[in-house]
């Protein structure tokens, strides 16, 4: 029993000649390690099968084509919410792209060993794991206040804020695996730095970068709390100009869940599954990128 | 590489001026992130100032939060944010470290990387999810088959009456907030524990397998004390992570606004009365509820800065 549980790659234990309390604790400890691992992976399925059983009742052509009902209105969909989410996860991850990867390109090839580079560094951690809430205060304070309004420009800053760390992140760690030799080979035919990193460093490093811009878009695609305070939520089709506020699922999902009309509900579980699914899906992409890339 | 050594000169003397902007350029971006956090300790001491300024070292400690006479103290909110984040922590940490633990010493090789998928997996899915999840599916679960019977169990025992006693046993509460938040940080604590065991020689193993250690005891004796400064880091990390969540805690804890001696009973955290309250302030209640984003800010800047020191210490070697 104990035996067949032994991992193939140790050396199977003598166990006739170790005591009883010194098995007892470890045969404890496996079953331990391995009931905590299948009650995660059990949330895990349990989260998503939810969705699923609840989420695709709601799922319907109107849900896509018709835009979110007010209070009280029957049918009606998510159209308008999702075309704000794309548009203010796309402003995010404008704003976010070239800033970050200009930053991890400054870590990986100018800066590197400089005092100040781990400085950056270091704090560019920090804000990896700071709370996004306190980014959309942030930006409440600098944009929606002195503006005197919420609008999707400030709702693009906030997860623009929130994605740059995840791509300086992965683009240094991407710029780091490329051999030096490259550079100096490049360098060597009398390239000046700035070509011997666009041409060759970025270009080596490209499936990394992409990935890390991928895994940014799914951290910011289900957002709701720095969205709370800049671009809000409304049941209208934005104004192209982006002022005022701009509707979005997340945000969205949030007031339709708690509400005690049924097609709200209903709403917010299509929501939930069709943010969940795109996500999910974002991630494993990029997963195998990486995968790829190796 | 087919470029004629004769265009190079050529080539060379607008590249210089790129090569310059392009440098500017991309230390400018770097700069960027050292600004954007003095942006934001300054944006909230700035926007929380009229707040703390009325009320002094007051706001910490009074539990007084009236809209009607413009009376704001920030302790119930803090005390249910260290609740909740100690309640993840204790349910988070030992399931963290057995799924490390199980990842890395004992489950086969083929079964390791769909297991892992799936734990990371837990992290992408969206806060606002795990807070449907705990509101429609959990919360009843709860309340119907932990919080009912236990508050019958313990009604008018002494101490543990008063600490898990619910008053109304509607499920939510700042115990349901903590058990969510303990699943929503599993998957990184997880990770970087599982990757920091991994990183571990496998002659310090090997050894001690070979004078005839458990797998129990090679954790406990070899393992553990090898990470244990990183592991701590990854604690950290998951409490920083706890400490700021607001999207599935604001679904599940209740929202109220008064201290309450039991983990059963409905509490607010700061992430969560910001979440709830910051659409319909006004003047003073939103200096306040800034104020309250200050007051995170600075303790999870504080555990972040003490987890990435722990988290980077022990990964140069």
């Amino acid at each position: 029993m104990t035996l067949t549980t032994t991992p193939r790659d140790l050396p199977r234990q003598p166990w006739g000649r170790v005591r009883r309390s010194r098995r007892t604790a470890d045969r404890l400890m496996r079953v331990t390690a391995a009931g905590f691992t299948l009650i995660a992976v059990f949330v895990l399925f349990w989260i998503l099968g939810m969705l699923f059983v609840k989420g695709i009742g709601g799922l319907s052509l109107t849900t896509f084509t018709a835009i979110t009902p007010g209070p009280g209105t029957e049918g009606g969909g998510l159209a308008n919410a999702i075309v704000g989410s794309f548009v203010l996860t796309f402003l995010g991850i404008a704003i976010a792209t070239p800033i970050g990867v200009l930053a991890g390109t400054w870590l990986a090839e100018y800066g590197r060993g400089s005092q100040l580079a781990n400085l950056i560094r270091f704090i560019n951690d920090i804000l990896l794991s700071a709370p996004s809430i306190l980014i959309g205060l942030f930006v409440y304070v600098i944009l929606v206040e002195p503006f005197r309004g919420y609008s999707g420009w400030a709702g693009g800053v906030a997860l623009g804020i929130i994605a740059i760390p995840v791509i300086v992140r992965t683009t240094e760690d991407m710029l780091n695996l490329v051999p030096g030799p490259l550079r100096e080979a490049c360098a060597a035919l009398g390239a000046p730095p700035s070509v011997v990193i666009t041409s060759v460093t970025w270009r080596a490093a490209k499936a990394g970068m992409v990935t890390g811009i991928l895994l940014a878009l799914a951290r910011i695609a289900g957002e709701t709390a720095p969205l709370l305070f800049t671009a809000l939520n409304n049941n209208f089709w934005f104004s192209p100009s982006l002022v005022g506020g701009v509707s979005n699922l997340p945000v969205t999902i949030y007031q339709f869940a708690s509400a005690p009309y049924e097609n709200w509900q209903q709403l917010a579980w299509a929501g939930s599954l069709i943010i969940t699914v795109s996500i999910l899906v974002l991630s494993l992409v990029a997963r195998r990128i990486v995968a790829g890339g190796k | 590489m087919t470029r004629m050594p004769s265009a190079m000169p050529a080539r060379r003397t607008p590249k210089a001026g790129f090569d310059r902007v392009f440098r500017h350029a991309s230390f400018g971006a770097a700069l960027l992130v050292l600004v954007m956090l003095a942006g934001i300790m300054a944006a909230m001491v700035a926007g929380g100032w009229p707040a703390l300024r009325e009320f002094g070292p007051g706001f910490i400690t009074s539990s007084v939060w009236d809209t009607q006479n413009e009376q704001y103290g920030a302790w119930p909110a803090i005390a249910g944010t260290l609740s909740t984040a100690l309640i993840a922590l204790m349910i988070g940490v030992p399931l963290s470290l057995g799924i490390a633990v199980y990842l890395t010493q004992l489950a086969p090789p083929w079964f390791r990387k769909p297991v892992s998928t799936a734990i990371e997996l837990l992290a992408a899915v969206p806060s606002i999810i795990y807070g449907m999840w705990g509101l429609f599916v959990f919360v009843p679960l709860f309340a119907a088959y932990v919080q009912v019977p236990l508050s019958n169990l313990v009604e008018g025992m002494p101490v543990v009456g008063t600490i898990l006693y619910a008053r109304s046993p509607s499920g939510l509460g700042i115990f349901t907030a903590g058990i969510i938040l303990a699943f929503m940080i599993i998957p990184f604590i997880a990770s970087i524990t599982r990757d920091m065991l991994e990183q571990i020689p496998s002659v310090l193993r090997e050894s001690a397998y070979g004078i005839g250690a458990t797998t129990w005891e090679v954790v406990r004796h070899v393992l553990v004390p090898q990470a244990g400064a990183s592991i701590i880091g990854a604690i950290m990390l998951g409490l920083g992570r706890a400490l700021g969540e607001t999207m599935a805690v604001t679904f599940v804890v209740g929202n109220a606004n008064r201290l309450s001696a039991s983990i059963l009973d409905p509490g607010s955290t700061i992430a969560s009365r910001i979440a709830n309250e910051f659409n319909e302030a006004l003047g003073l209640q939103l200096n306040a509820l800034i104020a309250l984003g200050c007051i995170l800010f600075f303790v999870t800047f504080v555990v972040l800065v003490i987890a990435r020191l722990l988290v980077a210490r022990v990964k140069r070697y």
